[in-house]
């Protein structure tokens, strides 16, 4: 099997959808001749032609506007928005029109569309290039969410996501597009979307997390192990609209204590969900608050201090010991 | 009846003072000879930085930097016509024009090394701080402008654009809101054919960017951007009409990005080197050399002179920029709101207690 890294794993992914269904197209900025920002797009004008992977004019909402009456019209186009952080650009156009046709139109039409975008901090991106703005499409109802942590979820998610019949907003983190690689297997296959994944087994604490903050949860979670003899159960969620409650609630039943992690700012955060969640579902399984550790109600810095202000390893170590001595 | 092809470039001419030899095909108008080799000698030190500033990327002392090179007439024509009381609305590529109306250069490094004080424009530079996303800032020019006008001020406003930003729906609704209000603002793309690797004609099915102002009203111009004396004689007199209430007006300045998009960019993978080594004949510094060599203003003397002043320029602009990195991250917090809420406060203290314990 080969050995992808992330970029690789969701530019096979494209090539494999446009290859199996006419109907898709990918469109975006520098998506064509360039390849992408990222390269994700690389090589597919090349084998599929301009016609299908579109170079368009500067413009996020256009882009995602077209996108819904293209899908509305029998299209599954697969959009990209060139960073997380221009998708203010577009948010009538995601919130108002793609996440509501549905709804808007007693199921008479959809708008089957996926909009890929990178997301996340840590690589010294100028400003408005490093949100994690999940929170705001999670509170979307009509639109899901989507975010792969590795370079096989990534292609199963992306691939998931484009035969999904409602509107998804995929996000890749940036930081992870290249930082490793994974057995990817060479033909087609879904990861299922609303299916968290556990990512490790354990007993004494469950850490919840998702995309950019994966990398950061793992690396807390062997310091537990090494360091403080605790084995925490490691929780994935991948996909964030809808949440897979009952992965969730299983784990922590079964751990009685819990973190959430992300990067994104703390208030009103995802963290806030998932919390509110255990304690409607499990409260009296808990021995502790559920834990938090995620980005300061600053906006996204910049970047010369991005390092301080992104949660690490030592944050959730600290806070799941905090939980385990509450 | 639809606009006939062709016509546009003939409707919207380009403008021209100082060819691509260097020779003068105009007036010179407002400026003086003298003056030129001012401009010259801050062309050439602009030129430095830029290249410096690509160095320091590479070096890794700085994030993604986007170059000007290759609008240096543009970008000082635009700044240097404007008035006293004017002002400046920039984009990331626009260190050349916010040096010009009092900006430090090492803004540049700033907004390039995600320094929180990028956008701390001192208080006497009447500058917006520059904007990464596309065409915002188009809005906020007309705001501006529109708030000139209400508060009866003799001043007016020039905002930047790029031909990608063109596109956006804020720059059309920009151009609509300025003529529907009549604001003293002058619209001023800097057209330099690319949007990352999106090429022009691409970008538009229209030949020029300046006849977009028919459909909105105002008066349109197409300048070429690589010569400054035309570029400054046009800014001054539209900025003195937009003064006079006549404004808005729409000017595209014809210019060509010589490098990349930014530091993270490859261009070999979108355009021919050929298309560059075109553009690269009329550069607007070599056309400016020109001209003054011609006319006796600038000898190989006068040109290592500026190549020196230059290098010392960018090195105190260096020195400076070097000085700031002392800042204290807790800053971070300290204008999220004009005062600390008390989930700040809290935040904070956090904050600082875990960059201590980092340090050590
Ligand atoms: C709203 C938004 N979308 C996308 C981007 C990413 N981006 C940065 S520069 C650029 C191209 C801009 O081209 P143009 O307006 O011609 O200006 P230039 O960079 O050539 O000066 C793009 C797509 C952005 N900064 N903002």
């Amino acid at each position: 099997m080969a050995k992808l890294t992330m970029a690789q794993a969701l530019n096979q992914a494209l090539g494999q959808a446009l290859e199996a269904d006419e109907r898709v197209i990918v469109l975006g900025e520098d998506v064509g001749r360039d390849g992408g920002v990222f390269r994700i797009t690389d090589g597919l004008i090349d084998r599929f032609g301009a016609e299908r992977v579109i170079d368009t004019p500067l413009a996020e909402s256009g882009i995602v506007g077209t996108s819904v009456g293209l899908a509305m019209g029998g299209m599954r186009p697969v959009a990209e928005i060139q960073f997380f952080g221009f998708i203010y650009e577009t948010m009538d156009q995601i919130a108002s029109q793609a996440a509501r046709v549905r709804f808007r139109s007693m199921g008479r039409f959809s708008a089957p569309l996926v909009i890929r975008t990178p997301y996340g901090g840590g690589v010294k991106a100028p400003e408005i290039h490093s949100d994690s703005l999940e929170a705001l499409f999670v509170h979307t109802p009509g639109i899901k969410v989507v975010t792969p942590s590795n370079p096989y979820d990534a292609k199963g998610l992306l691939l998931a996501a484009i035969d999904d019949p409602d509107p998804v907003l995929f996000l890749e983190p940036m930081r992870l597009y290249r930082a490793f690689r994974d057995e990817v297997p060479e033909e087609p296959y879904r990861v299922p979307l609303g299916v968290a994944n556990v990512v490790r087994a354990g007993r004494d604490i469950t850490l919840i997390g998702w995309g950019a903050s994966m990398p950061v949860v793992l690396q807390a979670a062997d310091e537990l192990v090494a360091r403080h003899d605790v084995v925490p159960e490691v929780v994935d969620l991948r996909t964030l609209s809808p949440l897979d409650e009952s992965t969730i609630i299983q784990s922590v039943q079964r751990t009685q204590r819990a973190v959430v992690v992300h990067e994104a700012v703390r208030s009103a955060g995802l963290g806030a969900e998932v919390a509110a969640l255990i304690q409607e579902r499990a409260l009296l399984y808990l021995e502790a608050p559920v834990g938090r550790v995620s980005g300061y109600d600053t906006p996204y810095p910049m970047t010369m201090f991005e390092d301080l202000w992104l949660p690490d390893a030592t944050q959730v170590v600290s806070a799941a010991l905090a939980a385990l001595r509450f | 009846m639809p606009m006939q092809a062709g016509s546009m470039e003939e409707q919207f001419p380009l403008i021209q003072r100082l060819n691509e030899d260097g020779e003068l095909v105009g007036e010179l108008g407002i400026v003086d000879e003298q003056g030129l080799v001012d401009v010259y000698r801050s062309m050439v030190m602009l030129r430095r930085f830029d290249e410096r500033a690509w160095n320091l990327q590479r070096q890794g002392v700085i994030g993604t930097y986007a170059p000007f090179k290759g609008q240096e007439a543009a970008q000082l024509g635009a700044a240097y016509g404007l008035g006293a009381r004017d002002w400046l609305v920039p984009t990331y590529r626009d260190w050349a024009a916010c040096w010009a109306r009092g900006v430090p250069l090492e803004h540049g490094l700033f907004f390039a090394k995600g320094h929180p004080r990028m956008g701390a424009v001192p208080e006497e530079a009447r500058v917006f701080p520059a904007q990464v996303v596309i065409a915002a800032q188009t809005l906020h020019g007309v705001g501006l402008a529109w708030s000139l006008k209400l508060r009866r001020e003799a001043a007016a406003a020039l905002v930047t654009f790029g031909d990608g930003a063109a596109s956006q729906g804020d720059t059309h609704e920009a151009m609509n809101f300025g003529s529907v209000f009549g604001v003293p603002l002058i619209f001023f793309c800097e057209n330099n054919h690319w949007a990352i690797s999106v090429p022009l004609e691409r970008q538009m099915r229209s030949e020029t960017v300046a006849q977009r102002a028919l459909a909105y009203g105002m008066e349109g111009f197409r300048v070429d951007g690589n010569d400054y004396v035309a570029v400054v004689n046009l800014v001054h007199d539209l900025a003195e009409r937009a003064r006079r209430g006549e404004g808005p007006f729409l000017v595209e300045a014809v210019t060509y990005r010589l490098g990349a998009h930014t530091t993270a960019d490859d261009p070999t993978k979108y355009r021919a080197s050929d298309e560059e080594q075109r553009w690269e004949q009329r550069d607007p510094i070599r056309r400016l050399e020109r001209f003054l060599l011609g006319r006796g203003l600038l000898d190989d003397a006068g040109i290592a002179e500026a190549e020196e002043a230059a290098l010392q320029e960018v090195e105190a602009t260096l020195e400076r920029f070097r000085q700031a990195l002392e800042e204290d991250p807790a800053v971070l917090f300290d204008h999220v709101y004009a005062e600390l809420t008390p989930q700040l406060a809290a935040q904070r203290d956090r904050f600082v207690a875990r960059a201590k314990e980092v340090e050590h």
